[in-house]
């Protein structure tokens, strides 16, 4: 995908929201307003390139496998979300690795939707 | 007296077996959340993968992305069931995500061919990090965990 500035953008903020959570979950603590200010981050630039993904599809591009190409679109949309109101609902240690796994699924995404669009891989 | 809960959401739902102090703990919260949270995400992955596959490539490998359908459903009910905490029907959805991923995983070592796509459960789960492996054990070992008073 073109903008690879945004996609790279996008793995290193939720790796790091990710690593934020994990420490919250070592220390036992439920995740609090920064670890969620920090996911909000992430998926700010999440929608940042879901946005330059689609703009790309409405000039014509066409990555290598459409459909699975939207459906990740759609999946990298609600997973932060997701996995913060599932952190919220278990204010526990629990919530905090829920919201790490979010960070990571998140990067692992990221690389899949550029594979994807490639059609390497 | 009512407890005071401002949202009770769906897996909050006073299922069976949540019991009283000393009892069983539901299966959807603590350790269980993060189950609950994986399994829906895999529910998810598998069943809008396998439905892309049947619907533009079923004749390549029809068994594989049957299979992989069928994981899609065993993820889903195991969600369901462990969301719900209904903890029998939850230990059979694990059993039988974990025989299928074995068996799957062998069968796809064994004869290559006939799974030329990566699927959930092909290669152990390789394509998904082997989380697929390792979920259903997880799952069982909470299972009993959480049974315990």
């Amino acid at each position: 995908m073109t903008p690879h500035g945004v996609g790279t953008a996008v793995i290193i903020t939720s790796l790091l929201a990710a690593a934020w959570c994990l420490v919250t979950t070592l220390r036992k603590r439920p995740i609090g307003i920064g670890e969620l200010v920090a996911m909000g981050v992430a998926q700010a630039l999440v929608i940042t390139q879901i946005v330059i993904s689609v703009v790309h599809l409405v000039q014509g591009q066409r990555p290598h496998e459409l459909a699975t190409f939207i459906g990740y679109l759609v999946a990298i949309f609600v997973i932060l979300p997701v996995a913060g109101v599932l952190a919220k609902m278990e204010p526990t240690r629990w919530g905090s690795l829920i919201a790490t796994v979010g960070g990571l699924v998140v990067a692992v995404l990221i690389v899949r939707l550029n594979q994807i669009w490639t059609g390497v891989g | 007296m009512a407890e005071l809960k401002s949202d009770p959401g769906p897996l909050d739902r006073p299922a069976r077996e949540t019991g009283g102090p000393g009892g069983p703990r539901p299966t959807y919260a603590g350790p269980g959340r993060v189950l609950v949270a994986v399994y829906g995400l895999f529910a998810l992955a598998a069943t809008a993968r396998a439905g892309v596959q049947i619907a533009t490539k079923f004749h390549e490998a029809p068994l594989a992305y049957v299979l992989s359908a069928l994981a899609g459903v065993v993820y889903i009910l195991a969600t369901v069931a462990l969301a719900r905490s209904e903890r029998r029907f939850a230990v059979l959805c694990c059993s039988i995500e974990l025989v299928g991923v074995l068996a799957v995983g062998t069968a796809s070592v064994v004869d290559h061919a006939a799974f030329p796509d990566a699927t959930v459960w092909s290669g152990y789960g390789q394509g998904y990090g082997y989380v697929p492996l390792v979920l259903p054990i997880l799952g069982l070992l909470w299972l009993r965990r959480s049974s315990r008073t």
